[in-house]
This record gives structure tokens, C-alpha cells and sequence, in this order.
């Protein structure tokens, strides 16, 4: 069955209304030699209890982060999601309803979406922000070649430190507009090399963009890169943890032009990956070249207010090839998760979140930076993640660690190949407790110590 | 009217979820900490659930009705992919985790790149893309790279007028230009109109399978036969593949690369602006250019596989949006073979059911057997002052939303229909009394049409003073 | 500026010349058939154009669309009343809806325009274009 409804009687009551005798006439006129012959070689259908029961199986052989010492980051986060945010993400009004073209009756996911875009304002500092993209790294490459659109430069650069993911997608997305991407590198402490970047920036330059904190969780010096960014003439691009705004402060405030990220921490779970939230928000003055949808306050023929997508002129349905982006479909409940969290958090505990998650890995760098088997390469400050170096192999590390069921972190190797196979990104957010930091504290030195 | 939640709740109120910090106090001095308040709302736990579903309950959904909305495939989400997608073993897995770990999820994603194979005739699929336009972008990227290996001048993607906009954004997007096709009076793409516009700078010919309006290229062996002369490829939009599922197999019939939307054809939710996913499936001349990494096999279990090569690189962070996936996947378990393709014969049934009637009142200029979508237009209309947009409206206030409108280009005053094949008799039957009493509205009292709708949370809006003066953002006192 | 007394393009751009200036808008037929208008880009001064190239877009709330320039020279004028209140576009397209001003290389150009009574000819023979509201389906 397909959840069909009909049964063979409505289907024939159908048939005579239409003239014809069966369904196969209705596509009569295909040609004859493309028609699939034999059926579709797939496994047989099941019924909802077994479909159930083979995903309880397939769900059984995963050992998910969420239930393990987790100090896995990288811009997806093991973090505390309040039931209420399940519960107003379970609801089908939310879930199974289309997008608002029809804004009469779509005033709930209107007002949800205007009011995350009000949130995400006020986080970033920013005068505007829209409704979403597919994550951190299409919002980077979308606010790329926004700055490009906007300066009219094709040359942009980018920390090496910045998130290897984000990066890689940028640099496929570039090929298509013939984006030159230069790469700025890290200094000793981990942060960026501001002399390079002086003398990278040229009268090409459309954009730099910083990452902060950057890829190693180093807070930069953000507001003299702004002030040298645009005094060479070029547009300042944050990537931003937005849980680090709660704390830093935020990129309106050093005159960013556009603020992008990801937004998984803000009430989504780690998913595998996917679905994840691409958060952009810039100036009033730039929203007419930005990309995604934008929820606007509107009034009706009764003078009450409302919501509607607005400036919808930008968008493929309209612009097609000269839009500012392709995107349709973004990340709507994604949107809406994050709407609900920093509802139900509130401007406490949100900032709650910020400080604990700040606050716990510097407990564990500081009880890390005595033990002999590891070291702290990078001296700068951090909000939460860093890098160790381990004394073993960070692959054979992280394995041992797992036994004892800590996820220790994310080897280097592979993205940053000049850090060595030693290295290892550790984060520590608001869900890691006393026990387990202190776990991962003797597992350095029973793991640094067997090797002797 | 609704309030905001920033004018709901106390200062003080809400936030309560987490204990109190048990390892040693850090009291850190950032350098440029923030110094001023967020701004987020302070508002208790049962007053976020109450403004949540007042928002709720101004909100139409599947939950609620019929939703025609042509191409878009708005069938029942069916709940027990809810319940398995939200199990903790897929919820709750990093991205990072080592492969023997997620072995259930790299299954899941292997298991539905292989079905998606089957059902659409192709040799490889990757899961990559977010959304259909993402797997345009993506389809577009890889037969730019495997083009410019043989022939860097093929510059130009040919695309149907009667194409959805994402189409053209996305050619544009990926550095190619875009050239529009005519169709012709029958709606399709007439083999000798298409010779005229192949020239040596052709790369691609997108086409959407059947087309925008519900009809099938009858000419398609002909149509690819001359694209592969040409040393050009097929691209295949599938957001209309609920009209082929079990009846015909894309790639069989020469196409070399497709997008499939989950969130149309295989019942994951739409969300009210996603997340959707947008599978890319290609013939094996292309399957080296996939984006990295790959699912793979290794005797009993599975794997990633960073290795690149011709890899066009990577347009999502990680796998893409991987919880969509398990929805999809256990669509296609729970239907297999023989309910994919009783899907599309009753979406098909349904549609055709739907034209019959609703064509002695509007006027139909593609009659003939459709597919699983058809196009009216509301221009026999016009003469008593109302237009689609005021039908629409109407159809509100019947308590059912309103199809597509002004969609494809190609006819006037359009109106979309895809009644999708979860929708009983009675429901089309009554969504067809609908239309058949608002257009005889619109002949004796035009004005319930013109100032529609009545019967909803708001009436219409003022998009032009929206659009002049955008209001983005709550205002922060 | 008196309908009458301007040249029209087939896209519906007027131009009333004054002392070897060329002042252009567009024609109320243009902005009836858009429908409110909210936003206008328009060059900045010093642009050089050429006679029916794209010089700037007009956007209504479900529409955009090219604004051609009916004479080739330089931009020396921008209004900036449209740029801010683009709704005059509609209430005066004429008047004070008018785009920019344009010093004239050749004022021959005019000649392939229509006259006054050549558009409304020409507008007789159009259909009306079918521009509103361009809602979509999902990607």
C-alpha cells in the first residue's frame, strides 16, 4: 500500500468519469520500449510494524555522540536541546505545512521565521538576516560571491583557519563565478597573521573573511581586522559560532557587512551532519543582493498586522538567471528549532550555555596543560574548543578514548596536514560534567603513560 | 493578531534547563566580550508553548487538507518516518564519528543510493545536495567538469520557457549561460525547434520529466538522440517524478544526470521552507565527478571515501541532510516496488480525475490525457474583473489552499494543479466544487473573489509597502 | 513632461529633450501594467550608455523588470525622488516619476523611436502582459 486512500471502486467511479478503462490507457501515448517492463528490483514492502522494527535494528548498530563523553566539534555540537523544542518541531502545522507563498494561511511559519530573523539580528548585531540557507559553508560561499556582486571584485580572502568543510565548498562554488580565493595564514598562537593579511589585500579584493572563533576555537582580533579590512576598501565577512555571541561581542559592533554560520547548535541535533542551518544576516543597505527568503511585517486590508515573503524579486522564482541565488527550499524547521531554543533558553540561559561551555574547557585546558603527554600548541584565547597535541598517534588516541567512551576529538591530520599526527580539535560544551573532564584527564596519562 | 514573543514574558523569566556548572569556575576576561544585553525573549516554558501554538493554529498544513500545488508533490508525511528518524541512534551521531560507529547510518545511506539507482535507471547516486536546486547546482558543476575535459567551449545550458526558475538560477550559478527553448503549442519541446538552437557551445539540455504542465516529452528518444550527436548531455529535473515512479526509468531512456526532490516524491515534509534533500544520480561516464566523500562497501560493513581525483569537491559541509534521508528510505521499505509504482498510477488517476472536471469551468488548453499534474488557466475569467490571484484568495476561504499560480510562464492567469495520490475521491470532489462555485461566484458576485480572503487569520497584505520598506527584525529597545 | 510632446520605445520608456538633454521615464501604460512599483536601480552619474542597453531594473512587489536608455550618451542626472519614494513612478510617471537625465551624442537616434501617436499605435496592437504574481513550487 501507499497510503492510498481510494479503493478499487473509487478508482473505477474515476475511469468512467474520465472515458478511459484502466490507467495504463492514461499513459497510452508514452512510447512503447521506454515503459519499465518488469517491475522495480527492490526489497519487498513491509508493513509499518516491520518498517519500525528494521529501523530500531539499523539504529541499534550506530553508537550515537549523544550519549558518550563527547568532545567532538568542529561546528557541530553535543548539546542540550529542551523538550519543548521536540515537542512545537512535532507538531504537523509546523512540519506539514508548504512553504508561505499563500501568507493568509501560513501566518504561524511567517511569524516563527520573522521572529527568528529578529533573533539572529540581535546575536549577530546585524540589521537584517534572512530565513535560512543549507548550512554554515553554502551561507560562507553565498556571502562570497554576495561581496562579489556588491564590490564588483573577484578576489577574496580567507583564513587557513577556517572550518575545512566550509572551505571545500566554497572553493566549488567559486569555480562557477570565477572567484579567486587567497588564503591568509595562522600565526604561532593559533590566531591570524594580520601583517599578511595587510599585504595580501589589493585593489582586487572584494571581501576578507575572518572565522570566529577560527577553525581551532581562537578568538581573533576582530575588531582591528575590520578597521584594516575596510580601510583597504574590501568587505569584512564573519563566520561566526553563534553560541559565542552570547559572550563576544557581536559582529554588528565591529562593523561587519555580512555575519555567517552554523547554526546546528541552536536547538538541532547533531543529525549526522544533516540537516543543519546556514544563518546569514547583513545591512539594511545590502539586503536587496542577498540570497534566501525574507520574512516581513506587513499590514492587511483590515489594517492588522501580518507577515509576508518580501522582496521576493531576488529569488530564482522571479529573477531566474539573474537571481541572487538558486535557493528555494532552505532549512525551515531547522530555522524554527533554533526559533524555539533561544525562546525557551531566553537571553539567561542562552548566555547560560555560553559561559558553562566557556567556562568547562578552560577547566579542561587548564587540567591539561600540567600532564607530560600532551601539549597546547596554540596560546591564544579561546571560547570553546582548542587544540592538544597527544603523545601517541591522535587516530590511536581517539580509539583507545572510546573505550572508555569519550570521543576525544577531531585529528587534524587529514585538513591540516602541517599540525602533525598528533593533533587533535577538543570541545567542551555545556553538557560535559565534572567526571568526564576529569576521565579525559587520565585517559592522557594512562594512555600517554602505557606507551613508556 | 499575534504577539511577538519578544513582547510576551518578564525579564528574569525562562531558561531553566541545565544544572548549575560542577567543574572548577573559569571566570574569564575576554578580550572584546559583549558588554550589552542579546535581546533574547525571557519568557517561561508554558508561555513558549502557548505562542507556538497560537502560531500553530493559524498555519494550513497537509495535517489539515488538500494542498494542489502543482510540482510540489504535497503527499501524506507518514508518521512512522517521524518516529524512526527521531530515534536517538540517528539524532544523535557526529559527523566525525569513526565509521564504526555510524554503521547504521552509513546503511542507511548506501541502502537508499542503491534504491534510488534502481528506481531511476542511473549508476551512482550521492545524497550531497540540501535541495532540488542545490542538486541542480551540483548536476550543472559536474557536467561543466566533464565537458571541459573534452571540449572547454561548451558554454550554453538549453532550458525549457516553461522550466522552473531554479533551473536558469542554477546555470547561472555554475558559470554556464542559459538559452530558452520554445515549446511548442503542444506544450513540448518540438525536435526541430530544439536542432535550431544546438550549436558547438552547447553543453546541456535540462529538462523536467514530464514537464510543468503534467505532459511527457513524446519526442524524448528523439530529443537525447540529438543531444548526444551534438556532444551534449540530458539533465533531468525530477521534482515531477511522482509521475514516473515503476513506469519509467530515466536513465533508460538516455538521460545522464537527474536530481530527485525526497521532499516531493518520497513523502519527507516540506517543513515550511525544508529541510528538503536533492539527490543527484548519474550514468557511470560521470560517476567519477560525484561529490566527495562516497558511501562504500567493504565486504560486511561500510565506509567513507575521501579519494578525489575528478571529484567536483563538495557542496555540503558533510553528507547532507541525513535525517531526511531515513525518511525517504523507509518510504521506499515500506512501499517497495509495487507501491512506488501504484503511487504514481494513482497520482496519475487522480490528476486526469481532477482535469475532467475542473475543465467545463476553466479553460484547459493542453487537453488530452495529462500526467500527474495539469494547468488551467482562470482567463475565462478576466471578463468579469477577476483574475488567478483572486480565485486563489477565494479558495481560502474555502478552507483548502490554493494550487500553483501564474506557473508555467507559458500560460496565462495558470493555476497548477498535482492532487498527489494520497487524496481520497471525496477530498478531490470536493476541492473540484470549490473551484466550480468560485467560478460562478466570480460571474454573479465577483466581489467574494476580489476581496478574499475573508475567512482567514489575516486578510491580504500590503506586499508593496513591505517591499518599499522591509521590516525585518523586531525593533530592540 | 507632456505625454504628447515625448518619444517612446517599444519598452515603454519615454524621453522629452530639453536643451540637448534627454530626460527619461518610463510610460504610465508601463507602470499600469506593473502594478506598484517599490524599488528602482538606476546608474550613477558619469555612466556612458548606448541606445537600448539594459541601464538599470525597476521591481514591483512580484515583478522586475530592464529599464532601457531610448538614447546613447552620459548619465548626468539621477532622480532621486524615485530612488526613495518609487511610488511617484505610479502617480507621476511623467512628472516627478522621471529616471534620469542623459547629455545626447546623437540626437538623430530619436528618429527610430515612436512618436507620441506611434506608441499608442503600438500599445494597441500589445496584449496585455500577464506580469502579477509569480508563485512557485519547491525545489
Amino acid at each position: 500500500m501507499s497510503y492510498i486512500q481510494n479503493t478499487d471502486e473509487d478508482r473505477s467511479d474515476m475511469l468512467r468519469s474520465i472515458g478511459a478503462s484502466s490507467i495504463g490507457e492514461l499513459f497510452e501515448t508514452l512510447e512503447d520500449g521506454i515503459l519499465v517492463e518488469d517491475g522495480l528490483d527492490l526489497p519487498p514492502p513491509l508493513s509499518e510494524a516491520e518498517v519500525a522494527s528494521l529501523f530500531r535494528r539499523i539504529a541499534s548498530k550506530n553508537h550515537p555522540a549523544s550519549c558518550m563523553a563527547s568532545f567532538l566539534g568542529g561546528g557541530i555540537y553535543d548539546r542540550y536541546i529542551p523538550a519543548v523544542v521536540r515537542y512545537v518541531l512535532s507538531r504537523g502545522e509546523f512540519y506539514t505545512s508548504y512553504t508561505p507563498y499563500q501568507a493568509e494561511v501560513s501566518q504561524g511559519t511567517l511569524q516563527a521565521i520573522y521572529e527568528y530573523q529578529t533573533m539572529i539580528s540581535r546575536l549577530t548585531g546585524m540589521e537584517a538576516a534572512n530565513a535560512s540557507l543549507y548550512d554554515g559553508a553554502t551561507a560562507l560561499a553565498e556571502s562570497v560571491i554576495m561581496s562579489c556582486a556588491i564590490k564588483r571584485k573577484s578576489k577574496v580572502l580567507v583564513p587557513r583557519a577556517l572550518h575545512p568543510g566550509a572551505r571545500a565548498v566554497l572553493e566549488s562554488y567559486s569555480k562557477g563565478k570565477s572567484i579567486d580565493i587567497g588564503e591568509v595564514p595562522f600565526l604561532e598562537d593559533g590566531s591570524l597573521d594580520t601583517g599578511m593579511l595587510e599585504r595580501s589585500i589589493d585593489g582586487d579584493t572584494s571581501a576578507v573573511v575572518i572565522s570566529q572563533p577560527n577553525y581551532f576555537g581562537i578568538i581573533e582580533k576582530a575588531p582591528e581586522i575590520s578597521d584594516l579590512v575596510h580601510s583597504k576598501g574590501a568587505l569584512l565577512v564573519s563566520y561566526v559560532d553563534p553560541v559565542s555571541l552570547a559572550v563576544l561581542a557581536p559582529p554588528g559592533e565591529y562593523d561587519a557587512d555580512i555575519v555567517v554560520g552554523e547554526g546546528q547548535s541552536l536547538g538541532n541535533p547533531q543529525n549526522f551532519g544533516g540537516p543543519l542551518l546556514g544563518f546569514m544576516a547583513t545591512k539594511k543597505s545590502y539586503i536587496r543582493k542577498c540570497p534566501g527568503r525574507l520574512i516581513s511585517g506587513a499590514v492587511d486590508k483590515d489594517g492588522s498586522r501580518g507577515y509576508v515573503m518580501t522582496l521576493q524579486t531576488r529569488e530564482q522564482h522571479i529573477r531566474r538567471e539573474k537571481a541572487t541565488s538558486n535557493i528555494c527550499t532552505n532549512e525551515g524547521l531547522c530555522a524554527l528549532s533554533a526559533a524555539v531554543y533561544l525562546s525557551a533558553l531566553g537571553e539567561k540561559g542562552f548566555r547560560e550555555v555560553a559561559v558553562q561551555s566557556m567556562s568547562k574547557a578552560h577547566a579542561l585546558h587548564s587540567m591539561l596543560s600540567d600532564s607530560t603527554y600532551c601539549d597546547l600548541p596554540f596560546s591564544g584565547e579561546f571560547f570553546q574548543e582548542f587544540v592538544i597535541r597527544v603523545s601517541v598517534p591522535a587516530a590511536d588516541f581517539c580509539t583507545r578514548a572510546r573505550e572508555a567512551g569519550v570521543l576525544a576529538g577531531i585529528p587534524l591530520e587529514r585538513d591540516f596536514p602541517e599540525l602533525g599526527n598528533r593533533s587533535l580539535l577538543v570541545a567542551v560544551t555545556e553538557k560535559r560534567t565534572k567526571d568526564e573532564l576529569q576521565l579525559y584527564r587520565s585517559l592522557i596519562e594512562e594512555i600517554g603513560g602505557s606507551d613508556e | 493578531m499575534s504577539k511577538t514573543v519578544f513582547e510576551k514574558g518578564r525579564k528574569g523569566r525562562g531558561g531553566d534547563f541545565i544544572p548549575p556548572n560542577d567543574c572548577p569556575d573559569h571566570r574569564i576576561d575576554l578580550p572584546d566580550s559583549r558588554k550589552t544585553p542579546i535581546g533574547l525573549p525571557q519568557v517561561g516554558e508554558q508561555e513558549v508553548i502557548r505562542h507556538y501554538m497560537d502560531l500553530a493554529s493559524k498555519n494550513y498544513s497537509i495535517d489539515r487538507g488538500i494542498y494542489p500545488l502543482g510540482s510540489c508533490t504535497m503527499k501524506y508525511n507518514p508518521l512512522i518516518n517521524e518516529e524512526a528518524a527521531g530515534l536517538a541512534g540517528f539524532t544523535g551521531i557526529h559527523p566525525r564519528q569513526r565509521a564504526e560507529d555510524v554503521q547504521g547510518a552509513l546503511e542507511v545511506m548506501f541502502e537508499l543510493e542503491s534504491a534510488l539507482c534502481e528506481i531511476c535507471g542511473m549508476d551512482s547516486f550521492t545524497l550531497q545536495p540540501a535541495a532540488g536546486a542545490h542538486g541542480e547546482l551540483l548536476g550543472m558543476m559536474i557536467a561543466k567538469a566533464y565537458l571541459e575535459e573534452k571540449d572547454p567551449n561548451r558554454k550554453t545550458v538549453l532550458v525549457p520557457d516553461s522550466a522552473h526558475g531554479t533551473n536558469p538560477a542554477s546555470v547561472a550559478l555554475c558559470g554556464f549561460s542559459p538559452k530558452t527553448v520554445r515549446s511548442n503549442d503542444k506544450g513540448l519541446i518540438d525536435p526541430d525547434e530544439l536542432g535550431r538552437e544546438i550549436d558547438d557551445k552547447t553543453a546541456v539540455l535540462m529538462l523536467t520529466l514530464p514537464n510543468t504542465l503534467g505532459l511527457f516529452e513524446k519526442d524524448i528518444v528523439e530529443i537525447v538522440e540529438m543531444m548526444h550527436s551534438a556532444g551534449a548531455l540530458v539533465y533531468m529535473d525530477g521534482a515531477n517524478m511522482n509521475a514516473l515512479l515503476g513506469i519509467i526509468r530515466p536513465g533508460e531512456i538516455g538521460i545522464d544526470i537527474m536530481h530527485l526532490n525526497l521532499h516531493k516524491t518520497f513523502s519527507t515534509p516540506h517543513g515550511g521552507g525544508g529541510p528538503g534533500s536533492g539527490p543527484v544520480g548519474v550514468k557511470e561516464h560521470l560517476s567519477d565527478y560525484l561529490p566527495i566523500p562516497r558511501v562504500v562497501r567493504e565486504g560486511d560493513s561500510f565506509g567513507l571515501s575521501h579519494d578525489s581525483q575528478r571529484s567536483i569537491g563538495t557542496i555540503h559541509s558533510f553528507f547532507g541532510n541525513f535525517n531526511v534521508f531515513i525518511k525517504a528510505y523507509a518510504y521506499i521499505r515500506r512501499l517497495g516496488a509495487a507501491g512506488l509504482r501504484e503511487a504514481s498510477e494513482n497520482a496519475i488517476l487522480n490528476a486526469n480525475y481532477l482535469m475532467s472536471i475542473l475543465k467545463d469551468h476553466f479553460d484547459l488548453d493542453y487537453p488530452g490525457p495529462c500526467m500527474h499534474e495539469f494547468v488551467i488557466s482562470a482567463r475565462n475569467l478576466k471578463k468579469y474583473g477577476v483574475r488567478t490571484v483572486d480565485v486563489a484568495k477565494r479558495l481560502l476561504d474555502y478552507g483548502v489552499h490554493a494550487p500553483t499560480v501564474y506557473f508555467p510562464l507559458i500560460v496565462d492567469e495558470a493555476l497548477m494543479i498535482e492532487p498527489v495520490e494520497t487524496e481520497s475521491k471525496e477530498d478531490l470532489d470536493r476541492f473540484a466544487e470549490f473551484m466550480r462555485l468560485i467560478a460562478e461566484e466570480a460571474k454573479n458576485d465577483p466581489e467574494l473573489l476580489l476581496e478574499a480572503p475573508v475567512n482567514t487569520p489575516v486578510r491580504r497584505l500590503d506586499e508593496a509597502t513591505a517591499a518599499r520598506n522591509p521590516d525585518l527584525c523586531w525593533p530592540f529597545d | 513632461m507632456v505625454p504628447k510632446d515625448c518619444t517612446f520605445t517599444k519598452e515603454h520608456e519615454w524621453v522629452y529633450v530639453e536643451e540637448g538633454m534627454a530626460v527619461i521615464g518610463i510610460s504610465d501604460y508601463a507602470s499600469g501594467e506593473l502594478g506598484d512599483i517599490v524599488y528602482v536601480e538606476l546608474p550613477e552619474p558619469g555612466t556612458n550608455v548606448k541606445q537600448m542597453d539594459p541601464i538599470g531594473t525597476i521591481e514591483a512587489v512580484k515583478t522586475v523588470a530592464d529599464i532601457f536608455s531610448p538614447v546613447s550618451g552620459e548619465v548626468t542626472e539621477v532622480n532621486e525622488k524615485v530612488i526613495d519614494s518609487p511610488e511617484v513612478i505610479n502617480s507621476d510617471p511623467y512628472g516627478e516619476g522621471w529616471f534620469v537625465k542623459v547629455k545626447m551624442e546623437d540626437p538623430v537616434e530619436l528618429d527610430a523611436l515612436f512618436s507620441y501617436e506611434e506608441y499608442q499605435e503600438f500599445l494597441g496592437e500589445q496584449e496585455p502582459e500577464d506580469s502579477e504574481e509569480n508563485d512557485d513550487e519547491e525545489e
